[in-house]
């Protein structure tokens, strides 16, 4: 199989490719002209402080928020993502920063919010669904039991693990994960990082949010790091230390400029 | 994406009886409330309250507040409210009662009394319902109006469009089939009613083993078969106990005569019929059959509970929660219409003030039957439990001879009182 660098270097048509994009709320530039792109197999790390700017360029792309100018393109088509419907249509899943669950209900009936097994007779096949989210559960978090009760009564990292399935099960090409270890233990955060490695394996593209320098080093292929709301530049993550990711996080400056 | 390992099923500890039999506690203390109400009432009215004939008034005065309030589940759980569901019941109740008196009769040249007049009220009726429904609806929803707002607004039109359609009159009498729906005026008599109980029971009893059998397919737990068969001995006990008292409630001997008169017979000496189950009793049945199958099983009832329990969540998985929202409201029209049908029937006219202040007993019913305002969680049974409360508590106190200003104020010290220890219940369990 090529490699995600040797597709890059052939100049392969990127499956995911956001352009120029800008996003502001009211006055504030959130996002400023920021262009990114990811390969089949690829995993990008997308870094930056508080407040960069990187939820809300995910959010645009897993159709949460419109942006104001740019272009998605998706395998070199350009499309239109207006609604969360779009992206999934696209094949791209979320794992959101917040979440995104249904406090109400249990870990299956979200698992399958918007996308329900039904019956026959068109009714939601509650016994088919507990028994598909035992399955995946059993794979991301053996430990996981209960499955009957809402998801309040979840902890924050059980919680975690009903998204971190929702985004997985449904046969992702691209998929968006926003600190996805945020409520996780050691344990749990290292079969996040498992899996990371077995999906990027499949082909499938994975955009990582993260704050921790050294996770990203160890899963991504490269890394773009973003600053008030622009890009400060996307490098190669073997041509860098985590020094270097962090002198570009925290001074907005790509590795080699003199530092001012 | 293959996967492999599957997570074993654990046999959950069970504590005591009520957790053996996977009841609802919250439902059992409704009911216990329920009994105890009636028996008291029933010892101060020395054994008047627990009659047929007061349980079969009881129950055809409930029907039609406890429709609206199984569609006001949906509006409260989505997080809206409906403040103009007795208006709007006034404006179909005055639609279909112009349809039936003019339009009909003259403008159609049909007559009074036609046969196809009570289909035509009755379908103009619901589809004004509806659409004035679908109308809040997409002011809630796409132009994002507060419901509350919307339907306070809309308790003013609708109420006043009612007025000014009938000038105000009382218009009546209605068609004679329409007003089959209204209760006394139609019923099923003794032996059908029996059928009908058997068939629910046979149904209710295999609805039970149905669901035991998908449990035990995917091997989830089940709960022990001494317990399934309480639960069906108590359902269909529940059941044809129900018909057996509807029954029990002899058709006044004079009604009797005219009903046998009407037809050009001679009533037989010494003859006398139960009145059986009211037609517009089993509306509600089926409305409320219809409703917790909507709530439990369908898409749409799951997006209801999903957008009431997070709406950003829900939008985020792909849900249209604009046009969920026009649906919700939508069903609340059709109910209000459906409950003017039985309403008007009830009265044998259209009367200017009819459903006034059932905005509050429908909220309060489904309030009392464990709808919470912060949304995500109610059900259809506690709304129709919740209006058959409220009613039973009117009913009981009028006969007790209770002023009629204490009869209210006891009904809303109870509305307030349901509510708190309901959020008493709630901290206990650990429930949201
Ligand atoms: N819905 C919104 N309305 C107004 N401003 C917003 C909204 N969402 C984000 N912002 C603003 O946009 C900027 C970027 O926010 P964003 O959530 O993308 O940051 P982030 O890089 O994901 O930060 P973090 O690491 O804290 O998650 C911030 O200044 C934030 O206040
Ligand atoms: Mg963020």
């Amino acid at each position: 199989m090529t490699t995600p660098k040797e597709l890059r270097a052939q100049g392969a048509t990127p499956m995911v490719a956001m352009d120029d994009i800008s996003v502001s709320f009211g006055g504030i530039k959130a996002v400023d002209q920021v262009s990114v792109d990811l390969h089949p197999g690829e995993v990008v790390g997308l870094l930056g402080h508080n407040g960069a700017g990187k939820s809300t360029l995910i959010k645009v792309l897993s159709g949460a928020y419109q942006m104001d100018s740019g272009e998605i393109r998706i395998n070199g088509d350009k499309v239109e993502i207006t609604n969360p419907r779009d992206a999934r249509s696209h094949n791209i899943e979320t794992i959101y920063q917040t979440l995104a669950l249904a406090d109400n209900l249990d870990a299956a009936s979200n698992l399958f919010l918007g996308r329900e097994i039904v019956t026959s007779t068109g009714l939601v096949n509650d016994a088919a669904m507990e028994a598909e989210c035992r399955k995946i559960m059993g794979r991301l978090n053996p430990n996981f039991r209960k499955f009957n009760e809402p998801v309040s009564a979840l902890s924050g990292g059980q919680r975690q693990s009903v998204a971190i399935a929702r985004a997985v099960y449904f046969n992702a090409r691209i998929l968006i994960m926003d600190e996805p270890t945020a409520a996780l233990g050691p344990h749990e955060t290292q079969m996040v990082a498992e899996l990371i490695q077995q999906l990027k394996a499949q082909g499938i593209g994975i955009f990582l949010i993260d704050h921790d320098v050294h996770a990203v080093m160890e899963l991504c292929d490269r890394a773009s790091v973003m600053k008030n709301g622009q890009l400060v530049g996307t490098v190669d993550i073997e041509d860098v230390t985590d020094d270097d990711l962090l002198s570009m996080i925290i001074l907005g400056k790509k590795p080699g400029e003199a530092a001012a | 994406m293959t996967v492999t390992t599957s997570q074993p099923v654990t046999p959950q500890n069970k504590r005591n009886i009520f957790q053996q039999l996977e009841l609802d506690v919250r439902l059992l203390g409704m009911i216990g409330a329920f009994i105890i109400l009636c028996i008291g009432f029933n010892l101060v009215t020395d054994g008047r309250f627990l009659t047929p004939r007061n349980i079969f008034n009881l129950t055809i005065q409930t029907v039609s507040v406890a429709i609206m309030a199984s569609g006001m589940v949906f509006v409260i759980v989505t997080r809206h409210i409906d403040l103009s569901v007795g208006a709007l019941l006034a404006t179909c109740s005055a639609v279909m009662a112009m349809t039936q008196t003019e339009f009909v009769p003259h403008v159609l040249g049909l007559g009074l009394n036609h046969p196809i007049t009570w289909i035509v009220a009755v379908g103009v009726g619901l589809v004004t319902g509806t659409l004035i429904g679908a109308f809040h609806g997409w002011m809630i929803g796409y132009l994002t109006i507060p419901a509350f707002i919307v339907t306070l607004g809309g308790f003013l039109v609708w109420r006043n469009v009612a007025w000014y359609l009938t000038d105000g009159q009382t218009i009546g009498p209605l068609d004679s089939t329409f007003m089959m729906f209204g209760g006394t005026n139609g019923t099923l008599g003794t032996s059908l009613s029996w059928s009908l109980g058997l068939v629910a029971t046979v149904a209710a009893l295999l609805v039970l083993w149905n669901a035991r059998r998908a449990k035990l397919a995917h091997d989830f737990p089940v709960k022990p078969l001494w317990a399934e068969v309480i639960m069906g001995l108590v359902v269909s006990g529940a059941i044809l106990g129900f018909v057996a008292v509807l029954n029990a409630y002899d058709i006044p001997t004079r009604r009797l005569q005219r009903m046998f008169e009407a037809k050009g017979d001679v009533m037989p000496e010494g003859l006398t019929m139960g009145y059986g189950l009211p037609i517009s009793v089993l509306i509600l049945i089926a409305v409320a059959i219809v409703m917790t199958v909507v709530a439990r099983r369908t898409r749409l009832g799951r997006y209801i509970f999903a957008t009431g329990g997070n709406p950003d969540a829900a939008e985020l998985s792909g849900i249209n929660t604009r046009l969920l929202t026009v649906k919700v409201f939508s069903i609340m029209g059709f109910l209000c219409a459906l409950s003017a049908v039985v309403a008007s029937a009830r009265l044998a006219n259209h009367s200017n003030d009819i459903g006034t202040l059932d905005e509050l007993r429908v909220i309060a019913a489904a309030v009392i039957g464990g709808t919470a305002l912060s949304g995500g969680f109610g059900t259809i049974y506690g709304a129709i439990l919740g209006a058959l409360i409220m009613q039973s508590l009117q009913s009981g106190m009028a006969m007790v001879g209770v002023d009629a200003p204490f009869q209210n104020i006891v009904v809303g010290a109870v509305l307030v009182a349901a509510v708190f220890i309901d959020i008493v219940y709630r901290k206990r369990v650990g429930a949201k």
